[in-house]
């Protein structure tokens, strides 16, 4: 045997003995924060899941996804004001992401290769009553069969929808649109009785042995304002202006036409008057443009379809089609108050856009629900005072939009669901928020929002066609791809690149990663430099 | 469908959207992990990070045919305490000062041996390269061996405490060039341009990368690997102990070395510049300085300057450097 120096006498050994892990004083561990475009969403969309199915193209699950919420995607995808986008953090990076367009995208192309919905689950032998077939009322029918009970939806009017069909205009939303969504609910095996009015919910209830009802009748009535006026005006309200377009009824209102209110029904209603063939169509605000309740898209389309806007104005009296308005200014706080300055406007019609009001006489046999200002009181769960009632939608407190309906549906039927079933339900606890600091921007590659087609002008002011086109797929798949997968991991791989210990191992591809916490020295690296903020420092235990 | 873009473009490690072959080496489970975990580097060690970025993407590029010769400092400290090892591959200890010739001995030997296939990595820190390694390193690339030098620049002689080394830039604090005086810190108007000077040797192919790009660190170890001859990698390597940056901090911190245009991105071949990385998020130089306590004479307490002047001087040096490489892309007119 040879003798070998001392220096090369020892075998080799790896560095894996030496366990740097207990360096450590903070680890990092993975979590899963609420992105804040769901936070937002009042119908409760998992929007960064299904915009991460579509990113590959898996457009079917990723529409699946949007369906375990919202059984109305291409309705959405359409005429949703979108919080979602409001709230969406790559605002601070360029623009927000495309959310809206996407969904149409998703809902779209569901209607056209005909994706069928879920199955109904196992019949439960419970009865569910839903009045009224508008957005709330189908949400909750949807959920409702979802869970395997029987539903019937009575709705006063000749055909379903509600407000999708009777008052937001076709050129927003076309009704073969809403009639495919509709029909899908249908096929699930829920049965929409239309021209059908429940008068009196106790009776019909116990008269016909439902277990439970929701109550979604939806604010259908115009208020009026008391406007003095003389015997040739012509004043009409704008729901009902809509609601008879929709039924192939116009009024004729002229060729100038005032309207009167700030809010989106008042853009429609102006919007509808350019195209039933008004020339001058104004409206009539009182407080400024900036203070508009109406949605800053929805002005800019009427501006642009060359309805005029006069701010700062109220109508004191009509006498013929002379219409004295008086102009107002903002107090300190804000409001409007008169300023005694009158000029004169002539209209052949007056279209008041005051607002809606509901009709709740069907209540009036059950004392016990609480209705004040044409608003039903009800708890977290959506359920009013007598126990097996549910209301949602624009009858109960909220901001009065279609994915606030469709989210009380949704919410509702699970309840009713738990209510039925005898216990109640246990909501889980929302994970916290994927705040904008928390996210590493420096990764997400610069790309402008996809800007969606729309109709030329000419046809706009003729056509009741959509004006608003939609994306074609090489615009969609870019648009999904601007999500930053805010709070929750991507597989983007840069924990596993950037840990200069390779203390980070994969899983699998499905899977993402795990620390191994042998090795990791809690630098941190990885937590700055995870794009979407999904890893964080937690004290290690001493 | 061709959409070819991938929400994190190329900037992350990997990304499930793109092709395999557009991935980084560093996304891929089977990477050699040259130097593996266990080694002694200090908290979110850049030059760990350098150099397992290095010789992986290497690794790949020669298929495991390759021997790397290491220099004292920290990297060799940290990885080799005899007789336990990090390193994964092929790999001699040379001394502090004659990495580049024990380099170019191995280069010869497998020559020789009928082994050219075999590729062979000098490396080194700052120390090692610029100053006691410059002759053997500036020998070898006169005689245009068949290795590859990687200087790793964490702008000072860490393993043994910071001192000064020839990389060390102006104003920053060392243990050689404390902050006192009228002019704190390291002196301006000294010091070596590194890559620069291999350029001036006409030597095939010069680059210079930081940890903060690991795309543009791979292509270039992988085109370095294409050239027969001498050529030179200089990467800049955050240390979190010598300049006082927090050790989550280390890709940001180089990361800003590159967006204030105080490290010049680009690649060389034959002497001439061909290509630089343009700077995607112009930052000012405090926006870099302030996050490392080397610099902390420069701030007040409140992250203040208390130095404009001298701050304004390393401004002026990264303003020479955009002019020089291009780092701003001019507007173009749209007239
Ligand atoms: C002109 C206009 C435009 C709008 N635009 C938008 C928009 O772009 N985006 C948006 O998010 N929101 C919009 N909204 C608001 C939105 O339409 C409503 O918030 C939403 O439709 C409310 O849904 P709902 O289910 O509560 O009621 P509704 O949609 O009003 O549906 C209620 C249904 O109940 C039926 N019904 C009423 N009483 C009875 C009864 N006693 N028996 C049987 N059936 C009954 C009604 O006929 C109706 O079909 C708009 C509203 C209007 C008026
Ligand atoms: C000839 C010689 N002189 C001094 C030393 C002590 N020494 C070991 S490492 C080192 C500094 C290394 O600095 P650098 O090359 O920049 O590498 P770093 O540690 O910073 O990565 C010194 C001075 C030595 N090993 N040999
Ligand atoms: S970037 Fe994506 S996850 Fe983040 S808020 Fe916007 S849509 Fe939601
Ligand atoms: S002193 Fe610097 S280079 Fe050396 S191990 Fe620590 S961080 Fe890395
Ligand atoms: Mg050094």
């Amino acid at each position: 045997m040879t003798v070998k120096p001392f220096a090369i006498t020892l075998e080799i050994g790896s560095s894996l003995a030496n366990k740097t892990g207990s360096w450590r004083v903070e680890r990092p561990v993975y979590v899963d924060r609420l992105p804040p475009c769901s936070n937002a969403c009042p119908a409760g969309e998992n929007i960064q899941q299904w915009l991460y199915l579509a990113e590959d193209g898996s457009y079917e699950a990723a529409w699946r996804q949007i369906m375990r919420d919202n059984p109305l995607p291409a309705v959405m995808g359409r005429a949703c004001f979108h919080p979602c986008q409001t709230a969406c953090n790559r605002a601070a990076v360029d623009e927000t992401v495309g959310i809206n367009a996407m969904e149409r995208f998703l809902g779209d192309r569901a209607l056209s290769e005909g994706w069928s919905p879920e199955p109904a689950g196992p019949a439960t032998g419970k009865r569910v009553l839903v009045v009224g077939s508008g957005p709330g009322g189908l949400s909750a029918a949807y959920h409702l069969r979802l869970l395997g009970h029987e539903v019937v939806v009575y709705e006063s009017s000749p055909l379903p929808g509600g407000m999708m069909r009777y008052g937001i205009p076709s050129y927003r939303l076309p009704r073969e649109i809403v009639e495919g969504e509709v029909a899908r609910i249908e096929s699930m095996g829920v049965r929409i009785v239309c021209g059908r009015t429940v008068d009196d919910l106790e009776a019909t209830m116990r008269d016909e042995g439902f277990d439970a009802a929701f109550l979604a009748v939806g604010a259908q009535r115009g208020k009026h304002a008391d406007i003095p006026a003389g015997d040739s005006a012509r004043i009409l309200d704008a729901v009902t202006l809509l609601h008879d377009t929709e039924d192939h009824e116009p009024p004729a209102l002229g060729r100038r036409v005032v309207i009167y209110g700030g809010g989106d029904t008042a853009m429609d209603a102006a919007r509808t008057a350019r195209r039933l063939g008004a020339e001058d169509a104004v409206v009539v605000y009182r407080r400024t443009r900036e203070r508009m309740p109406a949605n800053v898209e929805e002005v800019q389309d009427a501006v642009d379809e060359g309805v005029r806007l006069k701010w700062l104005s109220t109508i004191v009296g009509t006498e013929g089609d002379v219409l004295t308005i008086e102009r107002m200014e903002l107090d300190a706080d804000g409001f409007p108050q008169p300023t005694g300055e009158i000029e004169e406007l002539r209209a052949d019609t007056v279209v008041l856009a005051l607002g809606q009001e509901a009709d709740l006489s069907l209540l009036a046999t059950i004392p016990e629900v609480a209705v004040a200002d044409g608003v039903v009181a009800v708890g977290a769960d959506m359920m009013t005072a007598r126990p097996g009632i549910f209301a949602g939608g624009d009858i109960v407190a909220g901001a009065r939009t279609l994915t606030d309906a469709i989210g009380h549906g949704k919410r509702a039927a699970r309840a009713m669901d738990a209510w039925m079933a005898g216990h109640t339900l246990e909501r889980p606890a929302r994970h916290a928020l994927a705040t904008p600091e928390r996210l590493n921007t420096w990764y997400y590659a610069d790309a402008p929002h996809a800007v969606r087609p729309r109709l030329d002008a000419a046809r706009r002011t003729s056509t009741f066609d959509e004006v608003v086109g939609g994306l074609d797929e090489s615009t969609a798949l870019f648009e999904a791809r601007r999500c930053m997968s805010c709070g929750n991991c991507f597989q983007c791989d840069n924990c596993f690149g950037v840990c200069p210990d390779n203390a980070v191992m994969k899983v699998d591809e499905a899977h993402g990663y795990r620390f191994n916490y042998d090795f990791c020295k809690g630098c941190g690296l990885c937590v700055q430099e995870c794009p979407c903020g999904a890893i964080e420092m937690v004290p290690e235990e001493s | 469908m061709a959409v070819r873009f991938y929400q994190v473009g190329s900037f992350a490690v990997g990304n499930r959207l793109a092709n395999r072959s557009d991935r980084t080496v560093q996304s891929d489970a089977e990477r050699a992990n040259s130097l593996t975990s266990g080694h002694r580097a200090c908290q979110g060690c850049g030059e760990a990070l350098g150099a397992r970025y290095a010789l992986d993407a290497a690794m790949r590029a020669t298929g495991g045919q390759m021997v790397a010769v290491n220099a004292t400092g920290c990297l060799e400290v940290f990885s080799t305490p005899y007789p336990e090892t990090s390193w994964q591959l092929a790999w001699f200890h040379s001394l502090f000062g004659n990495a580049p010739a024990v380099a170019t001995g191995v280069a010869a030997a497998l020559r020789v041996k009928g082994r050219g296939d075999t590729r062979v990595i000098g490396q080194a820190g700052d120390g090692g390269t610029v100053d006691i390694g410059f002759g053997c390193l500036s020998g070898m690339f006169e005689r245009n061996d068949d290795v590859l030098f990687i200087c790793y620049d964490n702008e000072a002689y860490m393993n043994t405490g910071v001192q000064r080394s020839g990389a060390t830039p102006p104003a920053a604090r060392t243990a050689t060039t404390e902050a006192v005086g009228a002019n704190p810190g390291n002196p301006f108007g000294q010091g070596k341009n590194m890559p620069e000077l291999a350029m001036a040797h006409g030597i095939p192919y010069v680059a210079t990368a930081t940890v903060a790009d690991l795309h543009d660190l791979e292509d270039k170890v992988t085109r370095a690997m294409e050239f027969r001859g001498a050529r030179y990698i200089h990467i800049l390597v955050t240390c979190p102990l010598g300049w006082g940056s927090a050790p989550s901090d280390t890709v940001r911190v180089a990361r800003l070395a590159t967006q204030t245009g105080l490290f010049p991105v680009f690649e060389a071949e034959h002497g001439e510049v061909v290509r630089s990385s343009p700077i995607r998020r112009p930052a000012p130089v405090e926006d870099y300085l302030r996050l490392q306590t080397r610099y902390a004479h420069l701030f007040d307490g409140q992250g203040n300057p208390a130095r404009p002047d001298v701050i304004a001087h390393l401004q002026a040096m990264a303003d020479r450097n955009i002019a020089k490489y291009g780092l701003i892309e001019e507007e173009v007119s749209s007239s």
